[in-house]
């Protein structure tokens, strides 16, 4: 066997998976159970995305892989090979010039425009698996709208620790009905769940569930009237660009534990720094 | 300085490198051929198309070598090239009451019809290293004999005549594919019988080993444990008939349990039943256990709250490629959300701080 398919997924499958998603658009943020296949990465490293990616590509889009913000971290390379391979896409790191964008636990911080689809990688779709364990159970609370644990969760969390103890993951409502995980990305992403132009599309290849969101779709952080939602970051602006609106990872420069922090979105920084930003730390 | 890492696109490629000649290891010592690992290695080749479902054992054996002897990572290669394949239909039940058994034992009756054939077993063997393989030892040659021909009756159906034992309807309906399919509760028999059969072997022994240490016990007698060639018949609509396509070894087991009534059901034996690709006994011995601890809702038990009872807890788990990949993606990057978590703990570690000083002062 020399030749797989165009985008490695036969064309049954594929259509399988469109279903999923087309159901999934139909019903912003129900979770629909699809028949995911074992891809040639392991499951939880982005078969679930790599699955949505390889049912939504065509071979005409520009593809782009984000794992943690950034086009080159490893899992990300990883990922944007494979699409090399089976499916001869153009790849791009500009945010603005992809069409498709799979990412893994960042939103991009140029907002999206119509016409793209972000894809997600989902470790764990479900946003009361912690509070309850059983599907059977979860899948009934959803269909019921009995989301009371999840209040009690986040209402315990504030009178132990005076805050909501949850800083990624942190669960939505969408369009007032289905509650749902957005998948591991910063609560500081969570405010561009919400209205987006870009449709986004949630994929969870060893749950085999998919999720989407519509473009324009209302998508609500969780919160109480007395302690709103608050999206946060490190309180630092960017070392290598100067920007003081991205969100930020915190590296450990030298021995002595000197820390620097760098937008976590790699694009981002880069177009800055070539626009002639200039942070702190940049040489 | 700080300079933005590149590059991890080399990494990677110099990774695979590596790890292709740590594969072959030292040119001056022979490479292992794929028929070598089929014939001499041919449990291991058992257990990776029984987890990988997919009878091949040419298939098994490379990916045991490409996979450097790590099963689990051979089973993930079948895997991964299984999900590829067309699908052209399916093939009739095999029938195991013709199978041709290389080992057939029964634990609940000293003999029976056809007799009892232990085969190529380990059992009774004394677990001392034998230091002449190390050096190259002759072939051995075992004495033979005729092997039995016709039908081999299931030891369950002797008991079935007095009624002993619980009857199980025969039932047409086509099983569920787990592999098309996405796996949703409640799961019916034949959709836990087939998660189970490729379920990681590890994992089935300590579920079956709990139950006999009495988290949701219910004794188990090996009423039957079989292993042989079946053949696979497929039907071919052009034309309008089955026809052989091949033949495949199977491990068949079925238990018989001890059960003392519900209120449902009389008192009377119960079965527990294990299919396995390959010689596989461990696994389908295993695989029975489970079977039987999982049905103690049809048979009207009571549920004790052991693990082996819990058809969610055993099903979501038993697979070891989700299970080994969702494992181990933790080495995958989580600076973001490690970061957000960076900042939470700090910022309730300062109000911490806060507080103590202000009761102080107080």
């Amino acid at each position: 066997m020399t030749e797989y398919n165009f985008a490695y997924l036969d064309e049954q499958t594929k259509r399988m998976i469109r279903r999923a998603i087309l159901k999934g658009l139909a019903i912003p943020g129900y979770q629909v159970p699809f028949a995911s296949r074992e891809m040639p990465m392991p499951y939880g490293w982005g078969t679930g995305g790599v699955q949505v990616s390889a049912a939504v590509l065509t071979p005409d889009d520009t593809f782009k892989v984000i794992d943690q913000g950034a086009d080159d971290t490893t899992n990300a390379v990883s990922i944007r090979t494979f699409f090399q391979r089976t499916a001869g896409v153009v790849t791009t790191t500009a945010t603005r010039d992809a069409t498709v964008i799979q990412t893994r636990h960042r939103i991009p911080e140029e907002p999206l425009h119509e016409g793209q689809i972000l894809v997600y990688q989902v470790p764990i779709p479900e946003p009361l698996r912690f509070l309850e364990p059983r599907e059977s159970e979860t899948r009934k609370m959803h269909s019921l709208e009995e989301y009371g644990l999840m209040h009690v969760k986040l209402y315990e969390d504030i009178s132990r620790h005076g805050h909501i103890a949850t800083s990624y993951a942190y669960p939505v409502k969408v369009e007032g009905r289905y509650v749902m995980d957005p998948s591991p990305i910063p609560k500081f992403d969570n405010p561009k769940l919400g209205d987006m132009a870009a449709i986004q599309l949630f994929g969870a290849g060893r749950e085999q569930r998919i999720y989407a969101l519509p473009p324009y779709t209302q998508v609500v952080s969780l919160d109480f009237e007395d302690h709103p939602f608050e999206a946060s970051k490190a309180n630092h602006c960017c070392g290598m660009c100067g920007a003081t609106d991205s969100y930020l990872d915190e590296l450990i420069i030298d021995d002595a534990g000197g820390r620097m922090f760098v937008c976590s979105d790699t694009d981002y920084c880069e177009a800055r720094q070539a626009m002639g930003h200039k942070g702190k730390d940049a040489a | 300085m700080y300079v933005a890492v590149k590059g991890g696109e080399r990494a990677i490629q110099n990774a695979h490198a590596w790890l292709a000649e740590e594969r072959r290891g030292p040119t001056d010592i022979a490479e292992l051929g794929i028929t070598q690992i089929r014939e001499q290695l041919s449990l291991a080749v058992n257990r990776v198309m029984a987890e990988g479902s997919l009878y091949d054992p040419d298939l098994a054996a490379l990916a045991i070598k490409q996979a450097r002897g790590d099963l689990i990572e051979a089973i993930f290669l079948i895997r991964a090239y299984r999900t590829t394949l067309p699908r052209f239909g399916a093939s009739e039940p095999v029938d195991t009451g013709i199978m041709a058994c290389d080992r057939r034992i029964s634990a609940t009756f000293k003999d029976l019809p056809g007799g009892q054939v232990l085969g190529p077993t380990f059992d009774y063997t004394h677990r001392l290293l034998d230091f002449k393989l190390a050096a190259d030892g002759e072939a051995p040659n075992a004495p033979s004999r005729e092997p039995e021909t016709g039908n081999v009756p299931h030891v369950t159906e002797f008991l079935n005549r007095e009624g002993l034992i619980e009857e199980v309807p025969h039932d047409d309906t086509p099983p569920p594919d787990l592999t098309r399919e996405p796996l949703e509760m409640p799961a019916d028999r034949a959709l836990r019988l087939q998660a189970l059969t490729r379920a990681d072997e590890g994992f089935t022994l300590g579920l079956a080993y709990s139950t006999q240490r009495g988290y949701g016990r219910n004794h188990a007698f090996v009423g039957e444990l079989r292993i042989g060639s079946v053949p696979v018949e497929m039907d071919i609509p052009e034309l309008g008939f089955s026809v052989e396509i091949g033949e495949v070894i199977l491990t068949e087991c079925e238990t018989v349990n001890q059960f003392t009534g519900s209120k449902t059901e009389p008192p009377q034996f119960t079965r527990g039943y294990g299919l396995v690709f390959g010689q596989t006994e461990r696994k389908a011995i295993s695989m029975a256990l489970v079977d039987r601890a999982l049905r103690w809702e049809e048979l009207g038990e009571d549920n004790v709250g052991a693990p082996a009872q819990d058809a969610e807890f055993v099903l979501y788990h038993a697979d070891n490629i989700q299970a080994t990949g969702f494992l181990e993606h933790i080495k995958l990057p989580h600076y973001v959300d490690f970061q957000s978590e960076l900042e939470l703990v700090r910022k309730l570690r300062h109000e911490a701080g806060a507080q103590q000083v202000q009761e102080a002062a107080e």
